[in-house]
């Protein structure tokens, strides 16, 4: 295994995560939005591989299974409901969805 | 341990690089691409600290299929969409980067001050003694399979719920978009749109 010392990882996940959030701030596009959260989710996962380095035990390693499950939930029902919202606006921005009414 | 700080360079920069990018790219397939290159370079960073499982899994479920379901979307819903450049809430964009900016400060300060958590097990060799007595995938289902099932089990929950959930949203969808009786369901998808 590497010698590269953990925080390095460490710093690393934490600038992934910064992306991430500046992404979802920035853009506009649902579906690019969504995928700026998926960053954020692995940056985290790759937080947990680094601690379960760290500990010295896998439960960290199992931490990133339910993350990934939670992550696959969460993809399949907010694609479905960008299509629905993109089928009747016509758009993908999400300025454009703001009355939860239409 | 130089080759090692040479992978991780690399990957530090491939990673990194790719998501920086994504922020900069109009079109969202290139976004979607780069994604896919940040989370490769992520399986690297895995299979270095000797995650051997989670990377492989990192690449087939998300490289592969998460992406490819985002790319499903992408192409369904037409990828020659311009985002708006105007703003709705005014200077929103630059503050979204002063704030950006002010975080990424954070991370490199408590980076560089160093993570001070007291860990109580054996450190890197304990995972290298798994790795190499029983395996990674062993030392995971044992975990997985031990101390975490009723979580595993719960998890069968979510995605039982997520599955139903879209069903039920992809009916709706049907029911708009195709009356009965329809021969052309495309056409009449566009009529009840507009």
């Amino acid at each position: 295994m590497t010698e590269v010392p953990p925080g390095y990882f460490l710093a690393l996940a934490g600038l992934l995560f910064t992306v991430g959030v500046v992404g979802v701030l920035i853009r506009r596009n649902a579906i690019v939005m969504f995928m700026f959260i998926e960053l954020m989710l692995n940056a985290v996962n790759l937080f947990f591989v680094t601690f379960a380095r760290m500990q010295g035990n896998l439960e960290g390693q199992v931490l990133v299974f339910f993350v990934l499950v939670v992550a696959a939930a969460e993809v399949v029902v907010g694609l479905a409901l960008i299509l629905l919202i993109a089928r009747r606006r016509a758009s993908l921005d999400v300025d454009n969805v703001r009355l939860l009414k239409w | 341990m130089s080759l090692d700080i040479v992978v991780f360079g690399a990957m530090f920069v491939v990673t990194l690089g790719s998501a920086l990018a994504m922020i900069f790219a109009r079109n969202a397939v290139h976004v979607a691409l780069l994604l896919v290159l940040s989370q490769v370079g992520l399986a690297v960073a895995f299979l270095l600290q000797g995650a051997f499982f989670i990377a492989a899994v990192q690449i087939i479920i998300y490289a592969g299929a998460i992406m490819v379901l985002f790319l499903f979307v992408i192409m369904l819903l037409g990828v020659d969409r311009r985002e708006a450049l105007d703003e709705p809430l005014r200077g929103q964009r630059a503050t979204a980067l002063i704030l950006g900016a002010l975080l990424t400060a954070q991370v490199l300060y408590v980076a560089w001050l160093g993570v001070d958590i007291t860990f109580t097990g054996g450190g890197q060799e304990a995972i290298e003694a798994i790795n190499s007595e029983d395996g990674n995938v062993l030392g995971i289902g044992r975990v997985l399979f031990g101390r975490y099932l009723l979580p595993f089990e719960v998890t069968s929950v979510l995605l039982i719920t997520a599955v139903v959930g879209v069903m039920v949203l992809a009916r709706s969808i049907q029911s708009v978009t195709l009356p009965t009786g329809t021969e052309e369901p495309t056409k009449k998808t566009e009529d009840v749109v507009a």
